[in-house]
């Protein structure tokens, strides 16, 4: 057999470097190799030269420096005194937290709506298609400052709520009313809503700059071994179906272990609702100007939240209609021969296979989300944009530093969302062969 | 046995008309029962849903249908509409032109006019290839070009000579559509010359570059193959660029076609966005395919320059990049470079598309069966011929509904370019129109207008990929 293998074995030439290709991508690597390193001595030089004309050095000293500017939304101690590294830090958190959340209302809203555009109902079919055509085909900057606008000005300015004496007299309500079981105020300087009061919180351990609140950890640690605790359970019962074929009752176990712990807990330390009011003499007269207690959402956030929310979850309906279309209809047609009712079937055959669809869509999408929060620029929401790519930025004048440093934060943020979506995605992957 | 019974037999000898199907199976009732009311979910659902469009039609529509079209301020815009209030369409109609030209001159509106109907003209081999319908969307475009004009451009000059160039234009996509390719690739020049006018040699003598790079592969690729023939054509398209463009635009410069120039300060609104998104589109597409191909590729260094590139671009929020357009590039290019704000803007937007637009092709690479790459080696193509003929064309119809999002994605994310001091026509412009003691305090109407033209671009687009997709489709099923 004359194999390939049999090459002649004469020496080497350089002409091989091009023809032959066992040699010829080792070639062509080397020569991208020179060229990208050329490159990148090119940029350097240049940046170099730019600095030194500039009178500039690279440092990033400034980060400890005092900021000298005030953030409305900090979720962790912060003044005017702090530095520009905690002002980043807030903007990150900021980030984050409204990250966060627009991933979880995008996720709701875009499952529901996918699932609502599949419906029979010609009615509701159509007006979710057009729901998902106006949010995609416009853009979300659009969105953010519609919300804002609407969100800011056509709300009721917080002196409309006051209840003044002749209103006693009269009868007469006042001008806005708030909502909900009368907790939440929404006015032109925010929506004041109930914020968690504790009356015997645990002490906060102070640990230099940073501190913790032992409170919310305690919290947190027991609703962690609750779940722990109820998984146990769960996997018990199995357990004894799997042997004796009949499944323990375990439904007020698991209730019991996910409320009564806590709810032990808040009690004893004494947790209630702090309601935002108007401060009040004794005949009910409000005095003041503004709401007392609570927490004030600023529209920056809750503006971009909506918006973010809403543009994100028409793309998630999408995928979850693209998902849920994916699978044949076999599969479903089988379910019903099997005697399974719609609400059964889709839960037990239809969607855990399309998720096998949806999880790669969502986690670009989420990764979108991420993002795009930093259009919070267009509503002046102090994010990681806004703090130390904006106003840290302005201030020193340091671009480059303050550039490089806010790539390499949404970089990690993009690669850890990425990275965690795609061990979800393995795990609820069809597994065959 | 039978015949006893014979005389009592009945059989029917003629067939019976088929009776209606009962009421509640039919017609619009049918229709009603089986898509509104079929169940008392379904009921609810629709009640529930017919209670939410009638809420907010009754919202809006004596708002919109009490709009006022003449006015000259919001002011009188709300006399005129009265107590119940009503939509200032007036706005649009006294600051359309910035909404679309930005500040752009007002004599100088043939030239984008002409740009855009060209455009359409240069799509047309690409969209429509080897149809006729190519020449009857030329036909169409050259007849509203020629309209619109009219209605803009008072010299008639300008309208006679266009209207020919468009009839000229439609009879040779009549005659050879295969001829249009030249159009769609001068198209380039001839758009950056119209939009920004100066002097014509100055893009032929970039044109020039182009040819300096085909001259060099179609001099080296037969010894050297394809790679070795575009990298050293590439090459001295360079050096000429760098170093030689120069004299060729100095000593052609005072030579006499040309236009007055047009800086990129006065571009705005729509206009900016078709520049920037089209540009940016088309440039994002070959260089989409070249990471894809990099990122599968066996060599190493260059599979890890792809990932490395695609996954910081795809990392990072646009609003970074274009702060790095407006702040860093300076730092990085020599210094005294000083180029347009535009083109920086452009540039860092294409790369931006490219990565997503590799990712997407990327999928469609990996989406292919191994069958196909077998068949292209079993031809013994090579690597650049297997992708061009089998390998790519397969590709990209696959990828075709997530490169049309990617580019509705790009379009709609150019109204960012407001935040790096750009006119765009959301931000950009609406603040200035709100700036002027006029318009103050006007907010709905150019929202509404802009979104609307915005929608109606992108719902298009996401149209014209379904077409596609459908015509595309060779699968026997």
């Amino acid at each position: 057999m004359a194999m390939a293998s049999e090459a002649p074995k004469d020496g080497f030439r350089l002409s091989m470097l091009i023809y032959d290709t066992r040699f010829r991508s080792f070639t062509i690597q080397v020569i991208v190799l020179i060229l990208v390193l050329l490159g990148i001595a090119w940029l350097v030089d240049n940046t170099i030269q730019n600095l030194a004309a500039k009178d500039k050095d690279i440092s990033f000293g400034f980060l400890w420096n005092r900021a000298g500017y005030d953030i409305e939304q900090q979720l962790i101690p912060y003044t005017n005194d702090s530095t520009h590294g905690r002002a980043a830090i807030i903007g990150l958190l900021n980030t984050l937290v409204v990250a966060f959340w627009g991933c979880i209302f995008a996720t709701v809203i875009g499952v529901f709506v996918g699932v609502l555009r599949l419906s029979k109902n010609w009615l509701v079919g159509r007006l979710m298609t057009v729901y998902v055509e106006a949010f995609r085909n416009v853009p979300l900057l659009l969105w953010i400052i519609v919300v804002f606008v609407v969100t800011s000005e056509t709300a009721p300015q917080p002196k409309d709520f006051k209840v003044t004496a002749e209103m006693i007299q009269t009868g007469a309500e006042p001008a806005a009313q708030k909502v909900l079981f009368d907790s939440i105020a929404i006015t032109n300087r925010g929506w004041f809503i109930p914020g968690p009061l504790f009356e015997r919180p645990l002490p906060t351990i102070n640990l230099g700059s940073m501190s913790i609140n032992l409170t919310w950890l305690a919290v947190v640690i027991v609703l962690v071994g609750s779940f722990w605790a109820n998984r146990r359970v769960l996997r018990h019962a199995r357990l004894v179906q799997e042997d004796t074929g009949i499944r323990p009752v375990t439904w007020w176990k698991s209730l019991l272990i996910l409320i009564a712990p806590i709810v032990i807990l808040l009690v004893a330390m004494g947790f209630h609702l702090d309601i935002p009011v108007f401060p009040t003499d004794d005949a009910g007269v409000s005095k003041g100007f503004n709401f007392q207690g609570g927490i004030l959402v600023q529209h920056s956030f809750s503006a971009l939240l909506i918006a973010l929310s809403l543009y994100t979850g028409a793309f998630i309906a999408e995928a979850v209609r693209a998902g849920v279309l994916a699978i044949s209809r076999g599969q479903t047609e089988a379910a019903y021969a099997l005697g399974l009712r719609p609400g059964r079937t889709m839960n037990l055959i239809v969607l855990p296979q399309a998720l096998r669809v949806i999880i790669p869509p969502l986690i670009s999408q989420y990764l979108n989300l991420t993002k795009n929060t930093s259009l919070g620029i267009a509503v002046s929401y102090l994010d990681l944009r806004g703090t130390l790519g904006g106003i840290t930025l302005n201030q020193t004048g340091r671009e480059l530093e303050c550039m490089l440093l806010m790539m390499a934060i949404y970089l990690t943020i993009s690669l850890i969302i990425s990275s965690l979506m795609n061990v979800f995605n393995s795990a609820v992957k069809l597994k065959e062969r | 046995m039978s015949d006893t019974h014979a005389e009592t037999a009945f059989i029917r000898t003629e067939m019976l008309a088929p009776a209606l199907p009962p009421v509640t199976e039919r017609g619009a009732i049918k229709w009603l029962r089986e898509n509104l009311f079929a169940g008392w979910l379904n009921t609810a659902l629709t009640l529930v849903s017919l209670l939410l469009v009638l809420m907010l039609l009754a919202k809006i529509m004596p708002w919109w249908l009490n709009g006022v079209w003449n006015a000259n301020s919001l002011g009188e815009c709300r006399t005129i509409a009265g107590p119940e209030g009503g939509a200032c369409w007036a706005v649009i109609k006294a600051r359309w032109h910035q909404y679309i030209f930005g500040f752009y001159p007002q004599d100088a509106y043939w030239r984008p006019i002409l740009a855009f109907g060209l455009m359409f003209v240069a799509l047309a081999p690409v969209l429509y290839y080897g149809l006729r319908s190519g020449a009857k969307l030329i036909g169409v475009v050259a007849v509203l070009t020629v309209i619109s004009l009219a209605l803009l451009d008072h010299n008639i000059v300008h309208v006679l000579v266009i209207a020919a160039l468009m009839a000229g234009l439609f009879a040779l996509s009549w005659v050879a559509p295969k001829r249009l390719v030249y159009v769609t690739l001068l198209y380039p020049f001839i758009a950056f010359w119209l939009l920004w006018g100066g002097s014509i040699w100055k893009p032929v003598a970039t044109l020039l570059g182009f040819g300096v790079l085909v001259l060099g592969y179609r001099l080296v690729q037969p010894r050297l193959g394809v790679v070795m023939g575009t990298a050293i054509g590439f090459v001295a398209a360079c050096v000429y660029w760098l170093f030689l463009q120069g004299f060729v635009t100095g000593a052609l410069a005072g030579l006499p076609p040309s236009l007055p120039a047009v800086g990129s300060d006065q571009f705005g609104g729509f206009l900016l966005a078709f520049v920037i998104g089209v540009t940016a589109i088309i440039c994002s597409l070959p260089i989409g395919v070249l990471l894809a191909l990099g990122r599968r590729s066996d060599m190493v260094l260059i599979k890890t320059l792809s990932v490395g590139f695609i996954e910081f671009i795809r990392g990072v929020p646009l609003i970074t990049m274009l702060f790095t357009a407006s702040l860093l590039l300076q730092y990085f290019l020599p210094p005294q470079t000083n180029f347009d704000l535009i083109l920086r803007v452009v540039i860092l937007v294409t790369l931006f598309a490219a990565a997503y637009i590799a990712e997407v092709i990327r999928g469609g690479l990996a989406a292919l069966p191994r069958g196909q790459y077998e068949a292209a080696d079993a031809l013994g193509l090579d690597y650049w011929q297997a992708q061009r003929l089998i390998i790519m064309p397969q590709a990209l119809k696959i990828s075709i509904p997530g490169i049309v999002s990617t580019f509705i994605g790009l379009f709609k994310d150019t109204t960012l370019v407001s935040f790096v001091g750009l006119l765009d026509p959301l931000r950009g412009v609406t603040q200035i129109v709100r700036a002027d003691i006029n318009w103050k305090g006007i907010y709905w109407e150019p929202y509404i207008f802009v979104g609307f033209i915005f929608f109606l671009i992108c719902f298009g687009m996401s149209r014209y990929s379904m077409y596609l997709e459908q015509k595309l489709k060779t699968d026997h099923r």
